[in-house]
């Protein structure tokens, strides 16, 4: 699922990456430590974020707070290891039809709701369809639009069958489910959601929602893999964040998402490197500068490659995220098969830029420093979404870079709310600063394939290149990895020769947790996905219940 | 009357140095530095005030923000003058109906949590300076309006006024020839304190984003960039706090120093 | 004095009418649709959701009509739900109220409690270093960007000393707490909050009442009891303090407004869970149901605000006349 990338929290969706390395000498030891104590639950782990959680149950929740902490009270049939890898979690194992038109899972026997009903195919059966009814608005049902039917053989067996093939199915079932016997009455979810405590099938237990200050949860001793290590999760509501991070270092909270700033400057104090261990690695997001195909300003692909050629990402790594990125040439993540590293990148050379302005019909016969074409002046507005400092620098320092090359910018600030209106409806803007999620399942459809161009599509900036609607559809109906691979690739290859974006970075994730967690490995996936086996050694316990 | 000529004196130096900005200033506000060294510098002879996180030299910056903050107190005490006058002239002189109509507006202005209204009106309008401006005019007359009223109230009944009504003069040149002039005193006491408070509202709304929008600078965004880094360079929270602070003061002694001059019999409350 | 307070409350109303016209008005004059906030860069929302969305906030209808039917709700005190959860906007903000409440409630305590005696003694002993004192303190408090204070509380009371909570009301772990442990942690918490929200109302009142007891004090009665040769003390007490503080009672209410608009800064600077921050976050989602409901109740709580401190004034100064 894409989502728009402004609050990120570490212990959300499985984070892609590559790791940079990070050494903590206890993890060499941590897995005997656990199991000779058996898995005891103890001490409890703070966490801190802006914003407060909007729903507890997985298929309404839509921002970050709600997903992760829905991941921690429910689970799904399938989920991701470490490396990316999709493995069962409800679900022991799977079929897919040869002709990939049906899917079969096999559920686990063993697992109970919280409530202490068990967990049977009817549950899934049920989510799965209510997500479907169009009257429940859940906003994932066209992940799931092209199921025409689900049957549940028995208790433990549920099969899915598809209109069409889709390769990007099987990741989608990484789902939440939810308990059929506290909602199959209900008419409208939502509305029942309300009142009622959250029941999963997940490693932690609902225990407190106080609006606007915490969500506790607290361990979960049936779990099906194992007791987690620590006994209370708490999700600390902090909406500055500044605040946060004094929070942290004053060890009021455990951990947060440190800013490059925070990271680099910050975390050299002995206060903070006594107490607090950081990560950093690849966040599986990335930011871009995005062009209006519709303006006739960017119908020229020489004028869009110029203005990419023109732009210095690796200063602009250095300035906004001081170094913490890496350079971005395509929608998919680095180090992935998918990510072409080939691909066309547009290093920067100002009088390359300046040569295609010229083939292009712009140059500055006034010598005012600013170019011309027919009389008109080379001007370009920017615009990207107020109150994310990040883009807003971004916007700033390519003012910079773009006037040295004779384009004039002014940079524009509008409401998130004002921004999306104006842009992804109204399609009324020149060059966007923005950034996207990047999904575990390479398909573009939504964001580039021309027929998401129509109004509220994702494709705003109306790119539209039919080999690439081509490529991205056969994408979807392929299987086979090593297929799949080689169109992407080709894909990333057209997006970077046709410049409809300038591709800047991919930003690092730099999640900070206090010392006396131990267990904690980054993998490609972040350092969330194996929670439950974090642990606090019996002497550095800080809660005791 | 002392504390009118410091108050004035500082103001004075205020606008000037933000008027002469381009001279006195020394760097581009916007030009930024994004090597290692120079972004988040300490005070020093080169930069005053430090620079900021993106290499901007503060005290440049703060001077061009000592425009959006002087032009915002000045032009939204004038548009709250304007109808704060015309109505409180208006209730206090023909009375009546219309006076009762005006009063309760006036009531409900008083009520009103403005900066509630403020920041929803300025968020959904778009924020930039001109809608600041407008929007704090628009939502601070009330206490002026109460003032006119009364002093129109008490100068309606005067000898000067009922002779002049006698004579068949106008109702419009009488409270333009006869009234308006003597109403004005405790106007400008009053005046001078909302330059204050509308430019503490400014920085306010600027502090939460939904003023002046970066690049360009202004105290309330320096100091939402300081708040991010006030555990070390403690230099962006300090200074434009500062200046948002004496410059309010200023105004506020110099309306202060008004009074007492103008109104030289009651140490009066507000 | 029935008479008095049913007219009192009967005026409110068209006021409350007026305001929640103004705002939303203002709200939809706003460009951006809040269908797109809530979905805009979500690619797995389909068309159907949004138009479910529109119609179940009559998105679709004019203006006027969508103030027709919300007023019919809010007159059952319906505001509807929030665009952000679903959840209704009532239920929403009555849960944040006692969060915003006692932090207001004990900032007024301590305004009144500090204000008075400073300015009373300030009128006393005038010219004195003390009043010179808190002359100077009452300017720069009139001066002061309340937001700014705020960070620089948390900053070296929260932060640097480490004495006080650097934010939120009640932490997690109040359930552990004994019944005094928990009032301990909640006061706590309430110090640096309540030091930022009372400031400048602190400073505005005690100079009120340093010029109110000025002005008393040269009353013609004083001047004839001192005449009369009473005590001072006599005076004091009965003639000055009386006269001087009962204006102060009306002030109480008006000092309302400026709380609650702090309220909307404050409450988000220091993470505490009540009704301004909910609006200060409501107005940024453009969750308009939600910016109404808390516009609406946050003037409710003013004009009732005033109004109790109107009665009051009402009660005890035999001078102001009921029937008028």
């Amino acid at each position: 699922m894409l989502k728009r990338d402004n609050a990120v929290n570490i212990f959300k969706r499985p984070l892609f990456a590559l790791v940079v390395f990070f050494c903590v000498t206890s993890l060499f030891f941590c897995g005997d430590y656990v199991f000779a104590e058996g898995y005891v639950s103890r001490d409890a782990y703070v966490s801190t974020g802006a914003a407060d959680a909007r729903i507890l149950i997985p298929i309404f929740a839509d921002d970050s707070a709600s997903s992760s902490i829905c991941s921690l009270i429910y689970t799904g049939l399938v989920k991701v290891d470490k490396n990316l890898e999709i493995e069962g979690d409800l679900a022991e194992r799977w079929e897919v039809s040869p002709d990939g038109l049906a899917i079969t899972f096999f559920l686990r026997r063993d697992v109970r709701w919280h409530d202490g009903t068990p967990f049977t195919a009817r549950d899934v059966k049920f989510t799965y369809e209510t997500m479907l009814d169009p009257a429940s608005g859940c906003p994932y049902v066209s992940s799931y639009s092209d199921i025409n039917k689900i049957e549940t053989p028995n208790e433990y067996t549920i099969k899915f069958h598809y209109k069409k093939p889709y390769a990007p199915a099987l990741l989608k079932f990484g789902m939440g489910i939810i308990p059929s016997h506290m909602y199959s009455e209900a008419k409208n979810i939502r509305d029942e959601a309300v009142g009622k405590d959250p029941v999963g099938t997940g490693p932690y237990i609902f225990s407190e929602w106080k609006r606007a200050e915490y969500i506790a949860l607290i361990a979960n001793q049936d779990f099906y893999e194992h007791p987690p290590g620590i006994k209370r999760y708490i999700y600390k509501i902090v909406p500055d964040e500044s605040v946060q991070f004094l929070e942290l270092v004053s060890e009021s909270s455990d951990a947060m998402n440190l800013t490059p700033y925070q990271y680099f400057y910050r975390s050299d104090t002995q206060r903070f490197k006594s107490k607090i261990n950081k990560y950093s690695y690849l966040a599986h997001s990335y930011s871009y500068i995005g062009y209006n195909m519709k303006d006739p300003l960017f119908r020229d692909k020489r004028v869009r490659q110029a203005l990419s050629y023109a732009i210095n990402r690796e200063k602009i790594i250095d300035a906004v995220l001081l170094g913490l990125g890496e350079e971005c040439t395509g929608p998919f993540l680095k180090d992935t098969p998918f990510y072409d590293e080939t691909a066309p990148g547009y290093d920067y050379d100002p009088a390359k830029a300046k040569a295609l302005f010229k083939e292009a019909g712009w140059v500055d016969a006034d010598r005012d420093g600013v170019l011309e074409k027919n009389g008109k002046k080379f001007s370009i507005r920017i615009s990207t979404n107020q109150g994310a400092r990040i883009r807003e620098d971004v916007a700033v320092i390519v003012q910079d870079q773009w006037a040295k090359v004779g384009v004039k910018v002014r940079v524009q600030t509008v409401a998130w709310a004002a921004f999306l209106d104006a842009f992804v409806n109204k399609k009324n803007f020149q060059a966007v600063i923005l950034g996207w999620t990047i999904p575990i399942d390479p398909d573009l459809f939504s964001v580039w394939h021309s027929d998401s161009i129509g109004e509220n599509g994702l494709n705003f900036i109306s790119y539209s290149n039919k080999k690439v609607d081509k490529l991205i559809v056969a994408g979807r109906r392929e299987f086979d990895q090593e297929k799949r691979r080689e169109i992407y690739r080709k894909i990333h290859n057209h997006l970077a020769e046709d410049a409809p974006y300038t591709f800047l970075f991919f930003p690092y994730a730099l999640p900070a947790v206090n010392k006396r967690f131990k267990g904690i490995e980054p993998a490609p996936a972040g350092i969330s996905y194996n929670f439950i086996d974090w642990y606090v050694p019996e002497s550095e316990v800080k809660y005791k219940f | 009357m002392k504390r009118i000529m410091i108050g004035a004196a500082i103001i004075m130096v205020i606008a000037i140095s933000a008027i002469c900005a381009p001279v006195v200033a020394g760097y581009n506000p916007l030009e930024m530095d994004l090597t290692e060294d120079a972004i988040l510098q300490k005070p020093s002879l080169e930069h005053f005030f430090g620079t900021d996180n993106l290499g901007r030299d503060v005290f440049s910056r703060m001077l061009y923000g000592a425009r959006v903050s002087l032009s915002v107190g000045f032009i939204a005490v004038i548009i709250s003058l304007v109808i704060g006058v015309l109505l409180g002239g208006v209730s206090g002189y023909f009375g009546g109906w219309v006076d009762a109509v005006i009063m309760r507006v006036v009531e409900v202005m008083y009520s009103f949590p403005t900066f509630f209204l403020i920041m929803m009106v300025v968020t959904f309008l778009g924020p930039n300076i001109v809608n600041v401006m407008v929007v704090i005019g628009l939502t601070s007359w009330a206490p002026l309006c109460r003032l006119v009223r009364a002093e129109f109230l008490t100068l309606r009944e005067r000898d000067f006024v009922s002779s002049a009504r006698v004579q068949g003069v106008s109702n419009f040149r009488i409270i333009r020839r006869h009234i308006l002039p003597n109403a004005m005193a405790p106007v400008y006491v009053s005046m001078t304190l909302s330059v204050g408070s509308a430019i503490l509202i400014e920085s306010a709304l600027s502090f939460l984003g939904l003023g002046v929008q970066m690049p360009a600078p202004s105290w309330g965004n320096i100091l939402t960039i300081g708040k991010n880094y006030i555990d070390y360079a403690w230099w962006l929270t300090l200074f434009p706090g500062l200046a948002i602070l004496i410059t309010v003061l200023s105004f506020n002694m110099i309306g202060d120093g008004l009074r007492e001059v103008l109104d030289p019999k009651s140490d009066r409350k507000d | 004095m029935k008479r008095y307070i049913l007219k009192r409350l009967l005026m409110i109303i068209p006021m409350l009418f007026g305001i929640s016209f103004i705002l939303f008005v203002v709200m939809h004059l706003a460009p951006g649709d809040p269908t797109s906030i809530k979905y805009g860069m979500n690619p797995e929302v389909s068309q159907s959701a949004r138009a479910n969305f529109d119609k179940m906030y009559w998105l679709n209808k004019p203006v006027l009509t969508q103030y027709v039917l919300w007023m019919k709700r809010f007159l059952t005190l319906d505001f509807g739900r929030s665009f952000i959860d679903g959840e209704p906007v009532l239920k929403k903000i009555m849960s944040r109220l006692p969060a915003t409440l006692l932090l207001q409630i004990v900032s007024l305590l301590v305004i009144f409690a500090l204000a008075i005696p400073i300015g009373v003694y300030g009128a006393f002993k005038k010219d004195s270093l003390f009043d010179r004192v808190s002359t100077a303190f009452v300017f720069i408090g009139y001066a002061l960007p309340g937001f700014w204070l705020a960070l620089i509380l948390v900053f070296i009371f929260g932060f640097k000393l480490g004495w006080f909570p650097v934010s939120g009301m009640t932490p997690w772990y109040t359930e552990y707490l004994s019944v005094f442990g928990k009032i301990k942690d909640l006061l706590w918490h309430l110090v640096l909050p309540v030091t930022a929200t009372a400031f400048g109302s602190l400073a505005a009142l005690s100079r009120y009442t340093r010029s109110s007891m000025l002005e008393v004090k040269k009353e013609n009665y004083v001047l004839a009891a001192r005449a009369k040769g009473l005590t001072e003390k006599y005076i004091t007490s009965r003639y000055i303090l009386r006269n001087a503080l009962l204006p102060i009672i009306t002030i109480a209410g008006l000092t309302l407004p400026a709380l609650i608009s702090g309220s909307f800064i404050f409450e988000t600077i220091f993470a505490w869970p009540g009704m301004g921050r909910l609006g200060y976050e409501a107005i940024m989602s453009y969750d308009y149901p939600m910016v109404m409901g808390t516009g609406v109740i946050a003037v409710g709580l003013t004009l009732f605000g005033i109004l109790i401190s109107d009665i009051l004034y009402a009660a005890v100064d035999p001078r102001i006349r009921m029937d008028k």
